[in-house]
């Protein structure tokens, strides 16, 4: 009974388990890390490939965005009988979820470099590709930045799911957690791991404000 | 300021030259034929949509003709891969389009940098360049484009262009965007750039009396870039050539034609103290800026003096209506 709660338990509770969630926590910040790393490469691919082809572009945006609305629960459920549990399913799952703010970013941003500095890049004599590499992409990168800070806070969260196909990372604590509502320490498990997790997202979220302040250019910074 | 191992001009030659979009019924450019001569600055003029814009660009294949050949001294501008010919043809549109992410000398370094100057040589151009266009290169260099003003922008626009010393540069509209002043100042420093360095200029404007100013010859077009008129701008305005072109000049145009006279090349009466306490100008004045002078002398004649302000003549209404029309004859023969 939550009346019968008492706070001051969770002290000795992380302590007695200060092993077991330094290894929990570390798993949640590497599995979102490596999908994260999965998704920016495949996320910002598929957008410099696409952005000025208006059929491909609205068919990425799209399939990407479908994949957001499939209920976590379910595609980790469907990916169980074809990679089996741990960390492939949840790495592809998250990397999965990642991909429509990458793509959508990399594409509006590319899109928004203003038709002037494209022509007058042409005009000096710069290739498509190095126009795409050392103009659009540089002034698009604050835009590409973004969708990669929304993707990994959407990681960090979804990654708590992925203890349903045992998965890594901290949403074990939490499931453990609801699965033994009622018993001493349920609410102590279900806490700790949503707190963690709140903090990661911070730390994560802070990481790419310093990230953003020394890799854009200061010209075009706000 | 410029140095003596500048590339001058080189002679451009269009021919028949026709650009038709897919899906449209009027070609945009059709046949269009024009010799321009190495360090000419050519004036394109004519209302938008005339298709002066599409003709410029045809020449460093920003647009890729239909049809029609255009040469660089004798050189095929069609079979040179673009990217090569681009980077020898300055190119200076009117939204400028600096890059943002870049500083003034990164901005001013990419061409020399995509031909792969070293970077001593590099950093002396860029710093050569900024003192051509009046920017001090110890308060530029290292600023962003945002922190400058339009005309400081666009003068940013000019050098980069000049970076890697092309033989011909294309200007669309440059100072179309600046106020009436910045602009002014904008054209009279680029005529004074473009007398030490000499090249050979394409300048589209819809702005005839910036055409008059700044150009050698001038090219009125019309609908799908037909030449109307291509002359010096003297003779344009004394002789325009159709209806068109006198509605083009506009009002006034007996005035736009005193503006390119000067008082030193007019004949004057004999220098007089009365006539210098009436009013004087300069003999590096034009005529229009005497006939002001005149008017506001209450029509009397009055004093012209040299550089050193001593007097060398004197002007009266009736030698300023004299010098049109000796203009004029002249120009018949």
């Amino acid at each position: 009974m939550l009346g019968k709660y008492d706070l001051s338990t969770i002290w000795q509770f992380m302590l007695d388990r200060v092993d077991e969630i330094t290894e929990l926590t570390l798993e949640h910040i590497g599995v979102v890390l490596l999908s994260l790393a999965f998704a920016s490469i495949i996320g910002v691919g598929i957008g410099l490939l696409v952005w000025n082809k208006p059929v491909s572009r609205s068919f990425a945006v799209a399939s990407t965005g479908v994949i957001l609305t499939i209920p976590s629960m379910a595609l980790l459920a469907m990916m169980i009988p074809v990679f089996g549990l741990g960390w492939v399913p949840t790495v592809i799952a998250l990397s999965l979820y990642s991909l429509l703010p990458i793509v959508r970013n990399t594409v509006v941003g590319l899109r928004e470099v203003s038709p002037a500095v494209m022509e007058s890049a042409t005009g000096m004599g710069m290739s498509k590709f190095r126009v795409l590499m050392q103009v659009q992409f540089p002034i698009a990168w604050p835009v590409i930045l973004t969708g990669l800070r929304v993707a990994t806070q959407l990681a960090v969260g979804i990654a708590a799911i992925a203890a349903y196909v045992a998965g890594p990372g901290l949403g074990e604590y939490i499931f453990k957690g609801l699965s033994m509502l009622g018993a001493i320490h349920a609410l102590n498990f279900a806490l700790v791991g949503t707190l963690l997790i709140v903090i990661i997202a911070l730390t994560f979220d802070a990481i790419f404000i310093l990230i953003s302040r020394y890799t854009t250019s200061k010209g075009i910074r706000a | 300021m410029p140095n003596s191992n500048t590339t001058s001009g080189a002679s451009i030659e269009l021919l028949n030259v026709t650009k038709q979009y897919p899906n449209q019924d009027q070609a945009a450019v059709e046949n269009f034929s024009m010799k321009i001569n190495p360090g000419e600055l050519i004036m394109l003029v004519g209302p938008s949509g005339c298709g002066k814009t599409t003709t410029m660009k045809m020449i460093n294949r920003i647009i890729e003709p239909t049809s029609g050949s255009i040469t660089i001294d004798g050189e095929d501008v069609l079979s040179l891969d673009q990217n090569t010919l681009r980077r020898r043809i300055g190119y200076v549109i009117q939204q400028i389009g600096l890059f943002p992410h870049m500083t003034i000398a990164e901005n001013v370094s990419v061409v020399p940098k995509l031909l792969g100057w070293s970077k001593e040589k590099t950093a002396a151009r860029v710093e050569e360049l900024l003192s051509v266009v009046e920017l001090d290169p110890k308060t530029f260099l290292n600023r962003y484009p945002k922190q400058l003003s339009g005309g400081q922008q666009q003068r940013v626009g000019v050098a980069r262009a000049l970076a890697a010393d092309p033989p011909v540069m294309l200007m669309d509209e440059p100072f179309g965007a600046t106020d009436p002043i910045t602009r002014e100042k904008l054209q009279a420093e680029f005529l004074r750039l473009q007398e030490s360095i000499g090249k050979t200029i394409v300048f589209v404007t819809h702005d005839f009396d910036e055409a008059i100013k700044l150009g050698d010859r001038i090219a009125v077009l019309g609908p799908k870039s037909k030449i109307e008129q291509f002359d010096t701008p003297a003779k344009i305005l004394a002789n325009p050539a159709s209806t068109y072109v006198s509605s083009f000049i506009g009002e006034g145009a007996a005035l736009k034609r005193l503006a390119l006279l000067l008082v030193g090349n007019t004949k004057m009466g004999a220098a007089s103290k009365a006539h210098a306490k009436a009013g004087t100008v300069k003999v590096s004045d034009n005529l229009r800026e005497a006939l002001d002078r005149i008017v506001l002398a209450g029509g009397n004649t009055i004093g012209v003096q040299d550089a050193s302000g001593a007097a060398v003549g004197s002007l009266s209404i009736e030698q300023i209506s004299e010098a049109l029309g000796a203009d004029v004859s002249a120009l018949g023969k």
